[in-house]
């Protein structure tokens, strides 16, 4: 289901919240450039015209761009560049602050979750997310990977068992675990804790995992086998990674967007963004003359 | 200018020898901080050796075992009086935990409003009321409808004088469970109600025990509470609403009056208080800290 996008911002309902105040929107050049160069597979996500406010800090400017389904997409660009935010409007996480606006849209399989009828629970188990830190419970193992599984009302022993089992060996932990499921997940090492979060948020089978730097409190050992997973899992998921690590960026991503005060600069294909990128800025950062 | 001629170089750091000035001052402070750390220890040792001195004889098996001799005659127990304490104890907390753990789980929560504020102060002002006080408000809103003294009573004061320890304690320790066990409960599509349940009580649990331990142990200790609520009594009950004897009261009573025998009894009794509360603490503890480890 390909969502068709408005060149324009949609002149239809009125920003839902937030002030009149209108944003600058250069948008007639950039609408072809944030579509990602001309996206094949399906779109899984989209934005269209999107804007954060934290209380009267503008964190997302205008931000249009379309997330192909089963691949890697990396959003790129300096601390405080709300990266991390725009990552976090896709399972509506920016929930929790007190002092959030948003207007325009954000789309999940063409469906605007913004709307206040949004089953917000529904959709975060639909669109996982991977923290930073390794942030498992302290809980075993097993009670972490079946905790999304609990959630859902699954009680039957045997098929917790199964779908842990599967979960762990999709994230590539099983080897490491399978006899001491029942020991602490806070036992585990860095690496394992965060491959550990991935199996639990693979458990409750989303459609799209969101990954917020999730290798930059690893070692370079850990990072790799992360980096590899991610690889793996894009046959089966959609993945939007933020990263402040352009290597790792290149590495992983088929598209990549480049956020700069909260703008999206530029956005298409991995490989284009880094050997010729379309705009001055973009180049000035990828190669380090600045963030 | 006043000040001597400033060199041009200055001589290589290390060549200028062990800094002596440093090294006192540095096993001064360490001898001061081991003192400090000895004088915390200090008052409950000495408070541990006395009892120890003074009661251990008394506590014979009839001790545990019998009721109070009536005036005059030497020997009896204090057998209502403990199990009277333990009832007093129970009642206290059987009201003032479920209250204390849920305001301390809203103020964690949800108190950022003014009503968080306000639960916040009438807490914090609660805890600082005297214990006679909470006796004669426990008198007016207990004894003198039910128009006697009561372990029911007794328990409602001892109950008032746990509540601001066990409020304040469980939401900080609510407050200290780590932001990411929320996002990561959340992220994993669980509503509000389910992540505080499944994540962060469990997590917090150890330390609400010991906000518990810490509000009952003080309330078994209370005597002025219990003096015109439970009021004492020399006979075994257990009836919740007459009389009951406790250890505190008893204490008071048995430690001014004129016979040895009961000066002797009331050293027991201080020792069997302190024996139970720290009996009780050690043995909640140890079964807080193995429930988390229970495997799947």
């Amino acid at each position: 289901m390909t969502v068709e996008l408005p060149a324009e911002r949609p002149a239809g309902p009125a920003p839902r919240v937030g002030p009149a105040a209108t944003v600058p929107a250069p948008a007639v050049e950039r609408a072809a450039t944030m579509r990602g160069d001309h996206i094949a597979a399906p779109v899984r996500l989209a934005t269209v015209g999107f804007d954060l406010f934290y209380g009267t800090l503008h964190a997302v400017r205008d931000v249009t761009l379309e997330i192909a389904s089963n691949s890697v997409t990396a959003i790129i660009g300096p601390s405080g560049c709300g990266k991390s935010t725009l990552l976090r409007a896709f399972n509506r996480m920016n929930d929790l602050i007190a002092g959030v606006r948003t207007r325009g849209e954000v789309r999940v399989s063409g469906r605007n979750i913004l709307e206040p009828t949004t089953d917000v629970v529904e959709l975060r188990r639909r669109v996982g997310m991977v923290f930073q830190r390794p942030n498992p419970f302290p809980k075993s193992i097993f009670d972490n990977v079946v905790f999304g599984l609990r959630l859902l009302g699954i009680r039957n022993r045997g098929e917790l068992e199964a779908r842990c089992e599967d979960s762990l060996r999709r994230a590539a932990l099983w080897d490491e675990v399978r006899d001491r499921l029942d020991r602490s997940a806070l036992q585990l090492s860095g690496g394992q804790q965060q491959r550990l979060c991935i199996a639990r948020c693979l458990a409750v089978e989303p459609e799209v995992i969101l990954m917020d730097e999730p290798a930059s409190a690893l070692d370079p050992t850990a990072t790799a086998r992360v980096e590899e997973l991610v690889l793996e899992l894009k046959q089966r998921y959609t993945i939007v990674v933020v990263t402040h690590n352009m290597q790792q960026a290149a590495r992983i991503s088929d598209r990549t967007a480049f956020l700069l005060s909260g703008s999206l600069v530029e956005y298409g294909e991995t490989a284009g963004i880094f050997t010729s990128p379309r705009e001055k800025l973009t180049e000035d950062y990828i190669t380090g003359r600045f963030g | 200018m006043t000040s001597p001629a400033r060199p041009k170089t200055f001589a290589p750091l290390a060549a200028r020898g062990p800094a002596a000035a440093r090294r006192v001052v540095d096993v001064g402070a360490t001898v001061a901080c081991h003192v400090a750390a000895a004088a915390v220890i200090l008052p409950l040792a000495l408070i541990v050796w006395h009892l120890v001195r003074m009661g251990l004889a008394g506590l014979t098996p009839a001790f545990f075992l019998h009721l109070p001799k009536p005036v005059g005659e030497t020997g009896g127990g204090m057998a209502n009086a403990i199990a009277g304490t333990a009832l007093l104890v129970t009642i206290g907390a059987a009201l003032a935990v479920p209250i204390g753990v849920g305001a301390g789980l809203f103020l964690a929560e949800h108190g950022d409003g003014r009503l968080g504020g306000l639960v916040r102060t009438t807490a914090d002002v609660l805890g600082g009321v005297p214990s006679i006080v909470v006796g004669v408000a426990a008198y007016s809103l207990v004894v003198v409808p039910m128009g006697r003294f009561s372990a029911l009573a007794g328990g409602v004061a001892l109950g008032f004088i746990m509540l601001p320890t066990i409020v304040r304690s469980t939401e900080e320790m609510v407050r200290l469970v780590p932001r990411s066990y929320r996002e990561a409960a959340l992220a994993l599509g669980a509503p509000r109600w389910r992540m505080i349940h499944d994540v962060v009580l469990p997590a917090a649990a150890p330390g609400i025990v010991t906000a518990i331990l810490l509000g009952t142990a003080r309330a078994a200790g209370e005597t002025a509470p219990l003096l015109f609520t439970a009021l004492g009594s020399r006979f075994w009950s257990l009836a919740l609403d007459r009389p009951i004897a406790s250890l505190p009261v008893y204490i008071f009573d048995y430690a001014r009056a004129p016979y040895d025998d009961w000066n002797r009894q009331a050293w027991s009794a201080a020792l069997v208080l302190l024996l139970l509360v720290t009996f009780v603490s050690a043995l909640v503890r140890l079964t807080a800290r193995r429930v988390p480890r229970r495997a799947f």
